[in-house]
């Protein structure tokens, strides 16, 4: 039930962030997360937003983009929350290949999106521990 | 007061030399038109027999070879005599397809290094000297090239071979090496590191290098000289022709003297294959008079030079050729090794790239820098940044593999690639090798 985040290859150079978020910004879709992780000639844009097909079909144009299924653990915006999530993953050998976190619609409510190899195990090991995962549906994206 | 190692043809009267010339032609074309029957075919396509010459006034009637009739006759097709006379091969850094072997009997091998030596000698190099050679052995003509004319001269030579610069450095001071031998840049490079370790330029004893193998400039030379405290001589050559010593330079650092009575050199127009007349820049063109395994006639270099004929008051007699200004073809000279843009563009297309490629050329502490852009496609991008690193890294060694040289990778976006006119721009060469 993992979650589908969009992945852009941008050039290491000014207007090329701008120029992305524009463009997203222009197919109507609001992004509810993201993160950036930098080379030295290039940069990939992680992101999760809304109307995922549109916004794919629009950057399609412009960029390299490619879809990912990560998994969105949903926790307590509060001291300590992540922890528990993180153990979880650790005592069943879960690897991370990276993270980045976003605050949800509700009071007090937080999410880390994980990037690992096989999605459908680190959910099955967070549901075993009593945390919730988001889906497509469930974010409405 | 200038020494010669053989003075009595380094200094003969223009009259002499081309006696020589005319005496050793006509001999060499009935000697490759009886052995090679490669160019004897393209002899009779251009109606032209041993007959017909006499002299090298009449080298103009003979075809040229070039670089793809190499790669055609590949590897025996230009031999001119039985592999039992053979005693050694050399071989070009290009690599598949591009690939040249030149073939060396004894004789061969003795001109070659006559070459050579009247370079060393050339550079101030007598038998009280320690000549360190550190050009590749092996395959390379650079390192036995050098040695072999180190050894004619009586020199205490040191077959160091290239690398390991802390070695370099050991041996140059424990054995007080005069004459260093290697490219340009591992000159330059040397300099820096004996800084680096605390020496100054008159620690050392060097007097003199003899550099070459890759395209330099005057201020290289400069900072060459100041970095060793030496006097820096260039030397030209190629595997096609033997090796370095070709040419090579006197101390008065005008132009690189032919060994005139061992190549004839002419400067062509690149596009009509027309003579043109001494002064002019163009083509250089080599034939060899005398070499008996790899009797190249009329064989073009694809470097642009001018020639001079003006008396040198160091006292020879042999004409001059300038530094190589450019290349009448797309092949890049990359730290001593030749490279071809359709050797990077196989290698792409073979690892799955689409040929959207972009080469930079720079210097940086007198190094060259050698940078490849490569655009990637869609089905090739990946969100984890691992991913696209190990990609690059993966492109670099195959690119290695197929070079002999390593470049950098940089994967970038599809559609990023200087374009002029709708043509990708394939080469920046930032390297100011030329006016």
């Amino acid at each position: 039930m993992a979650i589908t985040q969009i992945s852009l290859f941008l050039m290491n150079q000014p207007g090329q962030l701008v120029d992305a978020v524009g463009t997203i910004s222009g197919a109507g879709s609001n992004i509810r997360a993201m993160s950036i992780a930098e080379a030295n000639d290039f940069g990939i844009l992680r992101a999760i937003v809304t109307d995922t097909d549109k916004v794919c079909d629009v950057l399609k144009e412009k960029y390299l983009v490619t879809r990912t299924p990560v998994v969105a653990a949903r926790m307590d915006d509060r001291h300590g929350a992540l922890y528990p999530i993180l153990e979880a993953l650790n005592e069943n050998n879960v690897n991370i290949e990276y993270m980045y976190a976003f605050t949800g619609t509700g009071p007090e409510e937080a999410y880390v999106v994980l990037r690992v190899q096989d999605p459908e195990t680190a959910e099955a090991v967070l549901h075993a521990a009593g945390i919730e995962t988001l889906s497509d549906d469930s974010l409405k994206i | 007061m200038a020494r010669y190692y053989q003075p009595e043809i380094e200094t003969a009267p223009r009259e002499k030399i081309l006696e020589i010339q005319n005496e050793k032609i006509v001999r060499q074309v009935r000697h490759v038109w009886d052995n090679v029957p490669y160019y004897r075919d393209l002899m009779m396509k251009k109606g032209v027999t041993p007959e017909d010459i006499h002299g090298v006034e009449d080298i103009k009637k003979l075809p040229f070879l070039s670089k793809s009739d190499l790669r055609d006759a590949y590897p025996y097709g230009l031999l001119g005599t039985d592999l039992k006379n053979c005693v050694r091969i050399h071989s070009t850094s290009g690599t598949t397809g591009k690939r040249v072997v030149a073939f060396y009997t004894q004789h061969d091998i003795d001109l070659w290094e006559d070459c050579t030596a009247r370079a060393i000698v050339a550079a101030g190099g007598t038998e009280e000297d320690v000549v360190q050679v550190c050009y590749g052995y092996g395959l390379f003509t650079g390192g036995s090239g050098l040695h072999g004319g180190s050894h004619k001269v009586g020199c205490l030579t040191l077959p160091m071979s290239s690398g390991n610069t802390d070695r370099q450095i050991q041996f140059m001071m424990d054995l007080g090496a005069t004459i260093l031998c290697c490219t340009p840049s591992y000159a330059a490079y040397i300099g820096e590191a004996l800084a680096e370790q605390g020496y100054k330029p008159e620690d050392n004893k060097l007097k003199a290098g003899i550099f070459g193998a890759e395209p330099w400039t005057e201020e290289m030379r400069r900072d060459i000289e100041k970095k060793l405290g030496i006097k820096a001589y260039d030397i030209y050559g190629l595997t096609e022709t033997s090796g370095p010593g070709v040419s090579y330079e006197c101390e008065e650092q005008k132009g690189m003297h032919i060994n005139e009575d061992h190549f004839y050199a002419e400067i062509i127009d690149p596009d009509t294959g027309e003579v043109l007349p001494d002064g002019e820049k163009g083509e250089l063109v080599f034939t060899s008079l005398d070499k008996e395994a790899f009797p190249l006639l009329r064989y073009r270099t694809r470097d642009i030079c001018v020639l001079n004929r003006t008396p040198c008051s160091c006292g020879r007699t042999h004409v001059r050729m300038s530094k190589p200004m450019g290349r009448s073809d797309d092949m890049l000279i990359i730290r001593g090794v030749n490279v071809f843009p359709s050797q990077i563009e196989a290698v792409l297309l073979k690892e799955g790239y689409t040929p959207n490629y972009q080469i930079v050329l720079d210097r940086e502490r007198n190094t060259d820098t050698f940078d490849v852009y490569v655009e990637v496609s869609a089905d090739q991008f990946s969100d984890l940044m691992s991913q696209i690193q190990k990609m690059e890294k993966s492109l670099e060694s195959a690119l290695r593999t197929m070079l002999g040289i390593g470049p950098k990778v940089h994967l970038v976006a599809p559609k990023t690639i200087t374009r002029s006119e709708g043509k990708a721009v394939r080469v920046v060469d930032k390297r100011k090798l030329h006016d």
